[in-house]
């Protein structure tokens, strides 16, 4: 597909606060790679994130280029990044069936309103939620609810994954399949992934590099 | 005690507002047997139908009702949905958030004072700029289309509408949800709009249908700003309900009736416009067209959204200046003279309506902060909060028309002597002031970490000594808070001071809106001062005062 991504080059970022440096990455993510920031809340693992997605706080400094696809991302508006995001909440739109928030994440490009539609059924198959797309997202699961969220950010076709501990949660069975479902989709598109987690379990899943950060951590 | 709290807000609020309009419409149907009307008749509706321009009056009231509230919607709307979570955003939310203080009246002299022909605009730009020597033969202010009162109501409601807009924000993980829609690839004010502000309009449906009930049933901004040939539909009402002919009250209740179903039409009309906007909307999501060029919008909205704001701000300022102004001729820009003796002059007969104002508001409030706290903890004994029944009964007096109650509720009070007293005129403006206490009051009170609570009784507390000297002193600036809000909404209320006072207990707003047909630009300035500064009094002693008492106490403070 045209639009696989060539990985995720982070080169030489440095977020810091009030003069205090809270991180400091550089390190090239290869498409179907996973790359996890670990730290205890507070510590400042997000920043990165928000930095990459184009949403940090002004209060934070930071320099530093993200390349993806040879492009400098950090020149460009979050519109034109093609980030996927995915948080601790599914954070669907109440107001919108299930489909309506996969066709609402889909790109304008495909049309008419039947093959959005069709395309959008084949992802909650894809999911393992085969003919929910009529269902109100209130009346599904904490796991469900995690997959719609997933099959949403997948169908805005991403050149990259940002991941802010979106497992954090589920239950532990859930957690474990639905660590499974990421990365198996993320590897299968030949997407890099920035994972950001408290949690080990989680960094030593994603089979990566870690990145650990945080004052406890360095004090060790 | 307590169990019966939540019985005595019922009776409080509605019993007021039922018996008033069950006594407004029994007259509209010619039934008042103390002014003679013994039997039922639809006579009071012929003559009112036979008034000239009554079906102008009353379609007014509707599209400046309808028109008015639109606009605040569509300018919050897009401001929050192209700025939320920026800088930009904070700076504009402190500069609209204290206009909510400002009562009605105020503001729509403020505003007056700023766009009349000889008001602050003109003399800003003349005659240097437009040449006028003298102020032009235009009707600006109390146009015929009432233009400038559809302006006026959507500077005043536009920081309600942001206030409880902001209130339900964080409810729902607005930032984040705008976050997702502009890595979706969406512009910031399309994403926000097509994903979150459907759950925030949600939150905000009730006081946006107050703000119909106000908008297309006010009288205080009506007679300052809004046309006059005819009035509108509620001016033309008070007028017939004040005439020395009693005869006239007939057809003032029958008129009153007749605002009643203007407001629900409205407000149906108001429901059909949230059915075609929804399914637009939904439409429109479900195309994917991300709609990233809103750069344009964005700047407007901004640029509305702050000069609405300055223009109210601009227009309490000229009212101060006015208020000590001596001679100010058209063009100038600044008085020629200030001087204080206009306030001298004004003095002895302000401090009468100045006592009157600040006993019924502090009563009031008193009464309504004492019900809002005993419901409060009476809900934390049980459990239960009500749920959406409370809810309605708390806006019930904000979505009738006042009008439609007030009437029945004065002929009421006649009829039993009760009319003009103390204890009436504190009691209605309990109805206006127990909601606002209790909504700004409960969601902080309910938000309170209850492992507070358990600690005080795991230490051997009683239920009274925790709510004492845990509860309280940890909420005192929310307490606080909302009683300041109280005091500002019993200091802007016109219509219930006019009627059940029966126009013996004049206040500061009665006398600011009835100065208002005099013109005399100095004496308006001195009330309308008074008006705005009563409830900014209040907020700072709200806010001051916690920082005073636990000035050793960061985590109370937070300073």
């Amino acid at each position: 597909m045209s639009y696989a991504s060539t990985g995720l080059k982070i080169d030489g970022v440095r977020i810091s606060l009030n003069g205090r440096e809270l991180l400091a990455v550089d390190h090239l993510i290869n498409p179907k790679e996973v790359l996890t920031i670990m730290g205890p809340s507070g510590s400042g693992k997000s920043t990165l994130l928000a930095y990459i997605g184009g949403f940090l706080d002004p209060a934070f400094e930071a320099e530093g280029d993200v390349y993806c696809s040879d492009m400098n991302i950090t020149l460009v508006k979050p519109q034109q990044r093609r980030a996927g995001l995915l948080f601790q909440d599914p954070l669907l739109f109440p107001h919108m069936s299930v489909g309506g928030n996969l066709v609402f994440a889909m790109p304008a490009d495909i049309q008419p309103k039947a093959e959005r539609r069709s395309q959008a059924e084949q992802a909650l198959t894809d999911v393992g939620l085969d003919g929910f797309f009529e269902r109100d997202p209130d009346t599904l699961s904490g796991g469900q609810k995690a997959r719609v969220a997933l099959a949403r950010v997948l169908i805005s076709r991403p050149a990259f994954l940002l991941l802010d501990e979106p497992f954090s949660k589920l239950d532990a069975d859930r957690r474990a399949q639905m660590r499974e479902l990421v990365f198996e989709n993320a590897k299968r598109r030949s997407l890099p992934v920035l994972l950001v987690t408290h949690d080990r379990e989680d960094a030593l899943a994603a089979n990566g590099t870690i990145i650990e950060v945080g004052s406890q951590t360095a004090g060790q | 005690m307590l169990r019966y709290s939540p019985l005595i807000a019922l009776l409080v609020l509605a019993v007021p507002v039922l018996c008033g309009l069950a006594g407004t419409v029994l007259p509209a149907f010619g039934y008042l047997p103390a002014l003679g009307g013994e039997d039922f008749s639809l006579l009071p509706f012929g003559e009112l139908f036979s008034q000239t321009g009554i079906w102008r009056s009353i379609s007014q009231s509707f599209f400046i009702g309808i028109i008015s509230t639109a606009l605040s919607v569509m300018l919050v709307a897009g401001f929050v949905s192209a700025w939320y979570g920026t800088r930009l955003f904070k700076k504009v939310q402190y500069l609209v958030s204290p206009l909510l203080s400002v009562p009605h009246a105020a503001a729509a002299f403020g505003f007056a004072f700023m766009i009349a022909p000889s008001g602050f605009f003109a003399r800003l730009f003349s005659p240097w700029l437009t040449g006028w020597e003298r102020p032009l033969d235009l009707l600006i202010v109390n146009d015929q289309l009432g233009l400038a009162l559809i302006a006026g109501l959507v500077v005043k409601e536009v920081p309600f509408l942001l206030l409880v807009t902001l209130a339900a924000l964080p409810q729902i993980a607005a930032i984040k949800s705008s976050h997702l829609t502009q890595s979706l690839g969406y512009g910031r004010m399309a994403g926000f709009l097509l994903s979150t502000w459907p759950s925030v309009y949600r939150q905000i449906r009730l006081p946006i249908f107050a703000v119909i009930a106000y908008a297309s049933a006010n009288v205080d901004m009506a007679i300052i700003l809004g046309p006059a040939t005819p009035y509108t539909l509620p001016v033309r009402l008070v007028g017939w309900m004040n005439d020395p002919d009693l005869k006239m009250r007939f057809m003032a209740c029958a008129g009153a009736c007749v605002q009643i179903a203007v407001t629900a039409f409205a407000l149906l009309v108001w429901i059909l416009i949230e059915r075609f906007t929804g399914a637009a909307s939904r439409s429109l999501a479900a195309k994917g067209n991300r709609y990233t060029h809103d750069w344009g919008f964005r700047v407007t909205a901004s640029v509305l959204m702050t000069a609405s704001a300055l223009i109210v701000f601009g227009g309490l300022l000229v009212l101060a200046l006015w208020s000590v102004s001596g001679l100010w001729q058209f063009p100038n820009t600044l008085p020629n003279t200030l001087s204080f003796k206009n306030w001298m002059r004004a003095l002895p007969g302000l401090s009468q309506p100045l006592i009157t104002t600040i006993i019924i508001g502090g009563a009031s409030v008193a009464i309504s902060i004492i019900i809002s706290l005993a419901c409060l903890a009476r809900e934390q004994q049980t459990g239960r909060n009500g749920g959406n029944r409370a809810l309605l009964l708390l806006y019930l007096p904000l979505l009738v028309p006042q009008i439609g109650f007030l009437f029945g509720l004065q002929l009421l009070l006649l009829s039993v002597n009760a009319i003009a007293s103390w204890t009436a005129l504190i009691l209605v403006h309990v109805v206006f002031v127990l909601p606002y206490v209790f909504l700004s009051l409960s969601a902080p009170w309910r938000a309170f970490d209850k492992r507070y609570d358990s600690i005080g009784a795991a230490l051997g507390s009683s239920n009274w000594r925790i709510f004492w000297r845990i509860r309280t002193p940890m909420l005192l600036r929310a307490i606080l808070a909302a009683c300041a809000v109280g005091f500002a909404v019993s200091i802007g209320q016109y219509l219930p001071t006019l009627l059940i006072g029966a126009g013996r207990f004049p206040t500061i707003t009665t006398e600011a809106v009835a100065l208002g047909s005099g013109g005399n630009r100095r004496i308006i300035g001195i009330y309308a001062f008074m008006q705005m500064m009563l409830p900014f009094i209040g907020f700072l002693l709200a806010s001051t005062l916690p920082a005073l008492i636990f000035r050793n106490r960061r985590g109370i403070t937070g300073l």
